[in-house]
């Protein structure tokens, strides 16, 4: 077994930033190893100047022993190196075997050669027991397959160390176990890999070594078997981390905020959410679980007025009402933390203080007979910085110019400085680092003990776990099951996520 | 474009040097590279920017002219920076005020028994409502069917121009006359003069106008969702606003604006609806806007800038023969290398970054 590549001091600096200093990795052959780090520790970085979409300003590349300079994606491919993108590369349209010819000359240029790859692919799908028809088309696939797709797309140009950058970020638990068996069945038959991944279940589960990454730099290197996920994770933030929060008993009001047989069709005519009705009292989380895109966003805009629904009602402290306005709804005392903080959460050229008015600018004291009370905006911009712990200069600073943390504690405080009734929370840690993560979690915590009810919507189903007093599960729009916090098993989430019904987990005991 | 300046608005208070250094820079390339141009026609470049400078700014007569030629382009540039704030590209300025004289004109030649201040009132108002009804089209369509706004107004431009054409030679014409013209304003909707010179009061217009959106857009409510739907229309839906509304009326706004500035030109200096009155003046405008970096209180410097180049080159020509339609050009050049040179800090910034690495690494 040998180094099949090797990185040595790569540096990369972007205006403002070291993205990554003097960083080493060894990948051995037929091993996986793992890349691990917060979001913004320079993991993806890495792995552009590695694929050639950057350039590193400094250190070497090598693959099998030779030095290589990598210009492009071609280079990359040439040299046998093969990346699994997060958001997959497919056109939908296409079958199997199109999308992975797609860019590749044929034999019989200019014609298609398309029997000969679907026969390539079915051998390689067989190799592999990925169980891919090559005449498939993509669009009728479920996300796991899409995602074997991509991995045959580059075992089809005779990768031998494949990238896999967050490769479980769509998947629903089972999903996962699928993809771990094919990565184990890829290093068995001679292939490295490199996964890229923040996750530490995953790193233990699948990797033989591990590289952590920390502001760029590399805090340490360890072979898996020697280490544990409390290691793992001190070096990537740097310091010891406390998940755990403080259990506390409900202590129950009564409904704050209920949806009656509510159903959303988006524009395309796709019904996003589907008959749904729940009720979240104050002093609850209601945590909505599922695999990304299965109608919790919808719900969320839905409830918050952001986009219409066509039936059902939603009843808001009381008031039922089937057709919704935002501020309308705000002026009830909701509080919406949405689901992207630069589509929608953040105006991100403006300052820092102007975002944290955003909702409030019309009202008094921050405006009066609108005209901005400026030295009003001024004060309250200086007072959320330090209650909120933003990392800035001063409240003028344009929000472009903050972390992805601070950007989005500028959005906590502007939603929770008013102790809304109700908050609708949606992936509020999507993309932070471990300290904003808990710090955002705390808040949330915070919120339901002073209580408010909060409905939160994640697909990161160790936040579901960590701070809903009940859980939901959605799957196409429909919950699944509404369980109490630690009545179901993570297996059976799992199933529920992939769309079994909870009465059916029950009646049928095991499933599969 | 005016990326910089829209980010320090709102109520920053920063004061923004590259917003006014940017538009220096361009000047000065525009007219290093006129001087090349002018040099290869046989004459001195200086010689010529003299001329230029004389026959626009050296003496109250030659300055005067071009104070006059100022006001239309300022008050227009305020109408496009108006709605630019929040994104919409107003090319129809030039079909708004073509509406606002007619607008103009209908009051302006009747009710000579009102006294002078509300007469000209009215006639503002009225030409600001045509224009702004006339923007409303784009801007409804822009807003509530996501049709592009440059296209639509573009097109109108073509609608209002005509429709000028038709008005004078048909309803509005003078009796008698040979040329396609109105009879003339009434005296009290003509503009006074100031100073026994051409320059009439709608320099103060837009000076109070200037000032006034200067203010607004840093301090009021609606200032801040208009700059804030141009950045990020999301946004401001999830804080509540009516984006649609709102961007709406910001183009009718815009429209209003540009039909008071035809009104200015119909009782300030023409008197009367002439055809053609002021080819060009919308999309002058544009220019105006942009060199002034989206900045109120710049688009009369940037008004006044044009204006000179305007006034001056009919001196430059009679001395130098370098012919009026060169100072079209350093416009344009102008306008080139100020948006080339807003680009100019960050690529020095990155070079000086890598050069720093090689150093260190």
């Amino acid at each position: 077994m040998g180094i099949v590549l090797e990185l040595e001091k790569i540096t990369k600096i972007f205006p403002k930033v070291i993205a990554n200093k003097d960083v080493d990795l060894k990948l051995e052959q037929g091993e996986v190893h793992a890349l691990l780090g917060e979001n913004g520790a320079g993991k993806s970085t890495l792995m552009n100047c590695l694929y050639g979409l950057y350039r590193q300003d400094g250190g070497k590349i090598y693959v099998r022993g030779e030095e290589v300079t990598i210009n492009n994606s071609d280079d990359a491919i040439k040299l046998g190196i093969g990346m699994v993108h997060q958001h997959f590369m497919l056109v939908p349209e296409l079958t199997v075997a199109e999308n992975i010819i797609l860019g590749l000359k044929s034999a019989k240029e200019p014609l298609l050669n398309l029997a000969a790859a679907e026969k390539k692919i079915k051998a390689l799908s067989d190799k592999y027991n990925f169980g891919i028809n090559p005449k498939d088309k993509v669009r009728t696939l479920p996300v796991g397959i899409q995602q074997r797709v991509e991995i045959l797309k580059v075992l089809y140009r005779e990768a031998d160390i494949l990238i896999l950058d967050e490769a479980t970020a769509v998947l629903t638990p089972q999903e996962v176990d699928e993809l771990f068996k094919v990565v184990k069945k890829l290093t068995k038959e001679g292939k490295s890999v490199l996964i890229i991944t923040h996750k530490l279940e995953e790193v233990m589960a699948l990797s033989n070594q591990v590289t952590v990454l920390r502001d760029g730099e590399v805090a340490g290197n360890v072979r898996t078997v020697d280490t544990n996920p409390t290691e793992l994770a001190n070096m990537m933030v740097g310091r010891e981390v406390l998940f755990e929060f403080e259990e506390k008993e409900m202590d129950l009001k009564e409904v704050y905020i209920e949806t009656k047989n509510l159903k959303v069709v988006d524009k395309k005519g796709v019904t996003r959410v589907n008959d749904l009705s729940m009720k979240i009292h104050g002093g609850e989380i209601l945590g909505i679980a599922g695999v990304d895109g299965n109608g919790q966003n919808e719900l969320a805009e839905a409830i918050t007025g952001m986009i219409p629904f066509q039936e059902g009602s939603v009843v808001i402290k009381g008031v039922e009402k089937t057709k919704l306005d935002v501020r309308d709804v705000y002026e009830q005392g909701v509080s919406h933390i949405p689901q992207d903080r630069h589509h929608t959460g953040l105006v991100l050229p403006m300052s820092i203080k102007e975002n944290l008015v955003l909702t409030d600018h019309y009202l008094e004291p921050y405006s009066n007979k609108g005209v901005f009370n400026k030295d009003v905006v001024d004060e309250h911009g200086a007072e959320m910085i330090e209650q909120y712990y933003i990392k800035a200069p001063d409240a003028g600073v344009p929000t472009r110019e903050l972390s992805g943390g601070n950007q989005q504690k500028i959005i906590l405080a502007r939603e929770l400085c008013r102790e809304p009734d109700i908050l609708v929370a949606v992936q509020p840690s999507r993309g932070l680092d471990i300290g904003a993560t808990e710090f955002v979690r705390q808040k949330l915590i915070d919120q339901r003990d002073r209580g408010a009810a909060v409905l939160l919507v994640s697909t990161e189903l160790e936040e579901i776990l960590q701070v809903s007093d009940r859980i939901a599960v959605m799957y196409e729009g429909e919950f699944m099951g509404v369980v109490k916090n630690g009545e179901a098993s993570i297996s059976e989430i799992g199933l529920m996520m992939a769309g079994t019904r909870r009465s059916n987990i029950e009646s049928q005991g095991e499933v599969e | 474009m005016g990326e910089d300046n829209k980010k320090s608005l709102g109520f920053a208070s920063r004061i923004n040097w590259s917003g006014i250094v940017t538009p220096l820079i361009g000047i000065a390339l525009g007219l290093s590279v006129g001087a090349i141009f002018i040099w290869s026609q046989g004459v001195n470049p200086l010689h010529a920017y003299y001329y230029l400078l004389e026959g626009s700014l050296l003496s109250w007569a030659s300055l005067s002219g071009t104070l006059v030629k100022t006001v239309p382009l300022a008050l227009t540039g305020l109408a496009v920076l108006y709605s630019y704030k929040s994104e919409i590209f107003n090319i129809g300025a030039e079909g708004q005020v073509y509406m606002g004289a007619i607008g103009a004109t209908i009051i302006g030649i009747n009710f000579p028994n009102v006294p002078a201040p509300l007469h000209i009132l009215m006639v503002l108002v009225f030409a600001g409502i045509l224009g702004g009804a006339f923007a409303f089209i784009p801007g409804y369509l822009k807003a509530y069917k996501g049709i592009n706004e440059i296209v639509v107004t573009m097109l109108m431009n073509y609608i209002a121009l005509y429709f000028l054409s038709m008005i004078v030679q048909g309803p509005l014409k003078e009796p008698d006359s040979f040329f396609p013209r109105s009879v003339p304003l009434v005296d009290t909707a003509v503009l006074p003069k100031l100073f026994g010179s051409h320059l009439h009061i709608g320099i103060v217009f837009a000076v109070v106008l200037a000032i006034f959106l200067s203010w607004f857009f840093r301090r009021t409510t609606t200032g801040f969702k208009m700059i804030a739907a141009g950045h990020n229309p999301n946004a401001l839906h999830y804080a509540g606003v009516n984006v649609k509304m709102l961007l709406t009326k910001v183009m009718v706004v815009s429209g209003f604006i540009a039909g008071a500035a035809g009104a200015v030109e119909i009782m300030g200096v023409h008197g009367r609806l002439i055809e053609n009155f002021s080819i060009g003046l919308g999309y002058d405008a544009i220019a105006v806007a942009l060199l002034a970096n989206l900045s109120p209180l710049g688009v009369l410097l940037s008004a006044l800038f044009f204006g000179a180049l305007k006034t001056g080159a009919n001196s430059m020509q009679i001395s130098t023969g370098i012919p009026v339609s060169f100072v079209y050009m350093v416009q344009a050049m102008v306008i080139l290398f100020v948006v080339a040179s807003k680009e100019m800090p960050r690529i020095i910034a990155i070079y000086n970054k890598r050069r720093r690495v090689k150093k260190n690494g």
